[in-house]
């Protein structure tokens, strides 16, 4: 066992069992370990976005190694880029398979603004990424949330009651009845949604209908999740089974250890006083 | 036929493509034609109603708890004089919840500056910073207290969903709110967030579209926006004519759409059993 195997199995345990201290209270376990995972992964999928999204997708469309000539200005300005970072702008161009696409001249402009936020004066420019950014989404969406939420939906609830070969009942298998739930838990379901009448007579009793249909699809969702987190738990009870081993000289048990001894020492020399009932 | 303009422009665009078709349709995908009809009779409903809303018309809208909830959750971290917590989601603003998370957190702000309350906004994406400042910004501003507002009111933390999470656990752990908000995307964080939130003491309201985390929020929370109640937030809270036309004419769609899904089922069952009427599932299936 290498010696970086085993010291990252035991910041892998104090990290866990810091995490997990958060069960007792609030302490410095949990604040060490927090602000490790916050800052860590900040920097972590700063680093992610840049060397797999802008370097790549970005640099490397408009710097292709492909249509890459010292004597044009284009690649005279990247040169110049390259003067400040080559591991960012390496000497030829970019070689991530694309080809030249000055298109994207135009998300680079909407990168480049969202940084003039820093400017306090010119902060305005900002808002053009983010209008973009929300109405590139809603036109890009509306075509196919239509089509799987509005019309996917519609083709589905429309089941059919004329095939033979169906059974009435069958609970794994589509059948009769699971139509007949289908289509009622979908228009009652739907009834529910709707805002601008008063939820009373008729309209009232198919919308707490609806909100059973709602409430028991929400409950299965609720086990099949709680499933998959214990799975989740069992993962890292798995690893700190393992890091309790000889292998790495029992880290498991000795972080846990010296956990409860801080914790326990803490709680004792930081106790409230009982309250003074007579003075109350 | 209270709007002539609109029924005008609407009477005109159909017989156009009525000639358009007659004439041969070119260049036109006629595998898609569901997806067209759809398209224009759900924005023209949207657009009738609001037309008619923004010319005075009054449509009644049936009451939601959880936002009447949300005034009460920012008086109550008034009196008790601790900041309210609003989370919008850890996806960025090209996610439709995000958007109407960042629109409510606009109200709240508003809120929050009339009754000089602290507002703690932790975000998971640059984007979302920047937009939700934007509105916390106006609504010091409408509110006439843009000198209680500071940028650091909107906070990023990470894009990592748990590490955001464990930071956002930690924010109430320590400044314990008396009311937290979470409304935006979720995904498995919100467990761990309505749980913290409960553990405080925190009136708490959530609101989602995300299906899989709304038993989480129900759970866990004293007020919960399931799905179209939280896009139609925005609309309640403002009182807004337009919006409130937009929810009356989504209202409609529903309707349309429970009728169509009626009409479907019959059709199949005359098609399937007796060859009557016409193949409604090809017409449905979008090529």
């Amino acid at each position: 066992m290498s010696s970086t195997a085993i010291l990252g199995g035991w910041i892998a345990v104090f990290l866990t069992l810091g995490i997990f201290s958060y069960l007792y209270k609030d302490n410095p376990f949990y604040k060490i370990a927090e602000h490790l995972f916050v800052g860590v992964s900040a920097g972590y999928w700063t680093a992610i976005f840049f060397w797999t999204q802008i370097q790549p997708n970005l640099f490397g469309r408009l710097w292709p190694t492909t249509e890459f000539s010292a004597d044009s200005l284009w690649y005279k300005l990247y040169n110049g880029l390259s003067f400040f970072s080559t591991s960012v702008f390496p000497e030829g161009g970019i070689d991530k398979g694309h080809e030249m696409h000055l298109i994207y001249l135009i998300p680079f402009a909407l990168g480049v603004m969202m940084l003039l936020s820093l400017i306090p004066k010119i902060n305005w420019f900002a808002r053009w990424g983010i209008a973009y950014t929300v109405g590139m989404a809603a036109g890009l969406r509306a075509y196919g949330y239509l089509n799987s939420n509005v019309i996917g939906q519609i083709k589905g609830t429309a089941a059919s009651f004329s095939d033979p070969t169906l059974p009435f009942f069958s609970l794994t298998s589509p059948s009769i009845f699971n139509s007949i739930v289908i289509l009622v838990g979908t228009i009652t379901g739907l009834l529910y949604f709707y805002f601008s009448k008063e939820h009373k007579g008729t309209l009232g009793k198919l919308s707490k209908i609806g909100i059973y249909f709602l409430m028991i699809s929400f409950g299965a969702s609720f086990g099949f999740a709680v499933m998959g987190r214990i799975s989740l738990l069992i993962g890292r009870f798995v690893d700190l089974i393992k890091y309790s081993s000889g292998d790495y000289f029992n880290a498991s048990l000795w972080v846990l250890a010296i956990m409860i001894i801080i914790l326990g020492y803490d709680a004792f020399t930081n106790r409230k006083p009982p309250l003074n009932e007579d003075a109350v | 036929m209270k709007d002539k303009q609109f029924w005008v422009i609407t009477g005109g665009f159909t017989l156009a493509f009525l000639i358009y078709w007659l004439a041969g349709h070119p260049l036109f995908n006629a595998d898609r034609i569901i997806m067209f009809i759809a398209i224009t009779v759900i924005g023209g409903t949207l657009l009738y109603n609001i037309r008619m809303a923004e010319r005075g018309e009054e449509f009644y809208l049936r009451p939601i708890p959880g936002l009447k909830a949300v005034e009460e959750a920012v008086g109550r971290s008034t009196e008790m004089g601790k900041p309210v917590l609003y989370v919008p989601g850890i996806m960025d603003m090209d996610q439709v919840e995000t958007v109407a998370g960042v629109i409510v957190l606009g109200h709240v702000s508003k809120m929050t500056a009339r009754y000089e309350t602290t507002l703690n906004v932790p975000v998971s994406r640059s984007i979302v910073m920047k937009a939700a400042r934007e509105a916390c910004r106006e609504s010091y501003m409408v509110e006439g207290r843009i000198d209680m507002f500071h940028e650091d009111m909107v906070h990023y933390l990470t894009d990592d969903q748990f590490a955001y999470a464990a930071g956002v656990n930690g924010i109430m752990v320590r400044e314990k709110p008396a009311a937290c908000l979470y409304m935006g995307k979720f995904y498995a964080e919100s467990l761990i967030l309505a749980e913290t939130g409960n553990s405080i003491g925190a009136i708490q309201i959530a609101g989602t579209a995300s299906q899989a985390q709304i038993p989480f929020f129900v759970t866990a929370c004293d007020y919960t926006l399931i799905g179209e109640e939280f896009f139609a937030a925005s609309a309640y809270l403002s009182q807004k004519p337009e919006l409130i036309g937009g929810v009356r004419g989504q209202d409609m769609v529903k309707a349309g759409v429970i009728t169509v899904i009626v009409a479907a089922t019959v059709l199949r069952f005359l098609y399937e059993s007796w060859g009557i009427g016409f193949d409604v599932v090809k017409l449905l299936t979008v090529q």
